[in-house]
């Protein structure tokens, strides 16, 4: 699947295309087929979203994991300091990621 | 500490409100992102992983227990509690909106800092001694000439859209203490043998994708022509640069290139024509410049022992603290490299805290230094131990200074949108492997750099060890090299052939030591036996 992701221009917190809006939480993605551009293009003028792209990610039930794992640490954040990723309580969190 | 004039404090404001004014236009649609990247990275704003990171300029890494606070009050105030100190003696931040840059700018210019020239194609930070005006060996304080040319290149229009970025490190010592080499221009304070005072000029040299070690240009730059000879330097490359390749724009592409002996045949005949028109600063703006860097009123008459009782105190003085000129006095490096830290990360308490101990034992001094640790430079030898009982209740009395654990690693993965494999777990894991003291001080000086990507901001070039972090179809993957060195005896680190997952690299670096430790002569440090026995030995070990 493709989904579309940037960086919320006024925070620039990692945000992810829901279909109707953006979410910080990469499960929350749809896929957005060959409209990733477009929307993208929408988002960035309407000042919602800066440094926007599309990626490939795989979904494996309510799970969506970028298929770059550059993208998977922008999903969950640093993977040394997971106290501020977003899911500071998973255990497992470092497979995730890797 | 050099302190602002009011010519100085109405750049740095006047630099405030117009980014404000930038941010509130980009905000508000009135500017692009393409408009607007060029303006914010003028003001050290980047665009990272996960969110804004503003990079801080702290010149010369000098810094004032008021600007330590500052720093800290950010990091609690704007960011998530932390700072990072960077391989440049700069400080960032991670976690910044954009929408409170110009508050942080705006708090910072109260204390006489700003984050100018830290990205984009300028004259970057310059780099000097950590410990300057402290060290026994140098021959004078370094640090004045770096604040000229601070001010002389600061929005200097020739300057400021520049080829590609420079930087410029400055020592005064024989121990390069900074990878002066290792820089587009390094200058190394010196006297000739009438006891004038000039600059040995070393061109050419930086790290990233294509590393050079500097070569020597000009053996004897007379000090007051520092300027006009620098500028000379940048006209040439200025001319000549590949602007139209990114990755031939450094001015070590230019040298190596047109060749050592007619790049300096081009920078002095340069540098005759701009001597006739005088552009060098007069001497006595270097006096006023200086006298913001005369040494602390040093008591005299002050016990020269250190009481050595507690154990775990000695250790830490005998890894940490370093001879000072002053009698009485020693110069102490706070390391930030705790058993499972993040190499350069530094809490906001624990900032507060090194402000206040610059305040009370330190001359209201402290140091950034690029190995991404800190110093206080002027400690009295009685005042030791109650220094060492503070750092070491916060978490800042690790005695590990240049052994195994004390690793240079840039963000990476982890944080950097440029990187292709992440640097610090790679650090830890070392770290970890290596963890007991007993085996770090038995190793000795080694000194481990790890870089997530090519452009080198963890140094590997330089390191004794260096881990270079790369993208393997989509999986990271680490190369290992041996032997660089960013000091007096720079060199250029070699790969040592295939590279390893992160588990493999682990095992490699200690497969390396094992090797040392095996064929060490007496008091030969990992990097000296690596030079004498070479490369073979290691890849045998690692590979065979």
């Amino acid at each position: 699947m493709k989904i579309l992701t940037g960086n919320d221009l006024a925070t620039g917190d990692v945000i992810w295309w829901t279909g109707t809006g953006w979410s910080i939480h990469v499960d929350d993605a749809v896929d957005v087929g060959d409209k990733g551009d477009d929307i993208g293009s929408s988002e960035a003028a309407a000042r919602r979203v800066n440094s926007q792209y599309v990626i490939d990610a795989v979904q494996n039930g309510r799970e969506i994991r970028p298929a770059h794992i550059k993208d998977r640490i922008r999903a969950l954040g640093p993977t040394v300091r997971l106290d501020l990723s977003l899911k500071p309580a998973d255990p497992t969190v470092g497979n995730w990621v890797i | 500490m050099y302190r602002y004039d009011q010519y100085d404090q109405a750049i740095v404001d006047a630099r405030v409100d117009e980014f404000r004014d930038q941010t509130a236009r980009r905000l508000a649609g009135h500017l692009t992102e393409d408009q607007f990247k060029p303006l914010r990275l003028k003001n050290g704003l980047y665009l990272q992983l996960h969110a804004y990171m503003l990079r801080v300029a702290v010149p010369y890494g000098t810094l004032n227990g008021t600007q330590m606070r500052m720093l800290g009050h950010i990091a609690r105030t704007y960011d998530r509690g932390y700072g990072h100190f960077t391989t440049r003696q700069n400080i960032q931040y991670n976690w910044i909106k954009l929408e409170q840059a110009p508050d942080i700018l705006a708090d910072l210019a109260t204390v006489e800092m700003h984050a100018i020239q830290t990205s984009g194609e300028s004259i970057r930070n310059l780099s000097a001694d950590q410990y300057a005006g402290a060290a026994a060996d140098e021959i004078c304080d370094p640090r004045p000439w770096a604040e000229l040319i601070r001010q002389a290149t600061t929005f200097h229009p020739e300057f400021s859209y520049l080829p590609r970025k420079f930087k410029i490190a400055v020592i005064a010592a024989d121990e390069d203490r900074i990878a002066m080499r290792l820089h587009d221009i390094g200058l190394r304070l010196v006297t000739n043998d009438a006891g004038e005072l000039g600059f040995e000029v070393y061109i050419g040299g930086g790290m990233g994708r294509t590393p050079f070690v500097a070569p020597l240009i000009r053996p004897f730059l007379p000090a007051d022509n520092l300027f006009s000879y620098i500028e000379a330097a940048l006209r040439v490359w200025n001319r000549w640069a590949r602007r139209d390749n990114i990755h031939k724009q450094r001015i070590k592409i230019l040298v190596h290139e047109m060749g050592e002996e007619e790049f300096r045949r081009q920078v002095e005949e340069e540098w005759q024509a701009i001597l006739a028109n005088a552009s060098d600063f007069p001497r006595k703006e270097l006096d006023r410049i200086a006298t913001y860097f005369a040494p602390p009123p040093f008591e005299t008459g002050l016990v020269d022992e250190i009481d050595r009782t507690d154990p775990d105190f000695a250790l830490w003085v005998d890894q940490n603290v370093k001879a000072h000129k002053a009698p009485g006095y020693t110069i102490v490096n706070i390391s930030l490299k705790p058993a499972n830290g993040i190499p350069g990360d530094i809490t906001a308490d624990q900032i507060d805290l090194v402000a206040d101990l610059a305040e009370r034992y330190s001359f209201d001094d402290v140091r950034s230094t690029h190995a991404q640790n800190l110093v206080l430079p002027h400690v009295r030898k009685a005042d030791l131990y109650a220094v060492w009982q503070a750092l070491a209740a916060s978490g800042l009395a690790e005695a590990n200074l240049d052994l195994v654990s004390d690793i240079i690693a840039c963000p990476g993965l982890d944080y950097c949108s440029l990187a292709n494999a992440r640097s610090i777990p790679i650090g830890q894991k070392i770290a970890a492997r290596f963890a007991d003291p007993v085996r770090q001080r038995d190793l000795g000086e080694l000194k481990i750099k790890i870089s997530g990507c090519i452009n080198a901001c963890g140094h590997h070039h330089a390191g004794h060890i260096g881990i270079l972090g790369v993208d393997r179809k989509g999986t990271e993957n680490y190369q290992l090299l041996l032997g660089g060195s960013g000091a007096e005896d720079a060199s250029l680190g070699r790969i040592t052939g295939p590279g390893f997952d992160e588990n493999g690299i682990v095992d490699a670096v200690e497969k390396a030591t094992n090797v040392y430790l095996a064929q060490r002569q007496d008091g030969e440090r990992f990097l000296d036996t690596y030079r004498r026995i070479g490369i073979d030995a290691f890849k045998e070990a690692i590979y065979g």
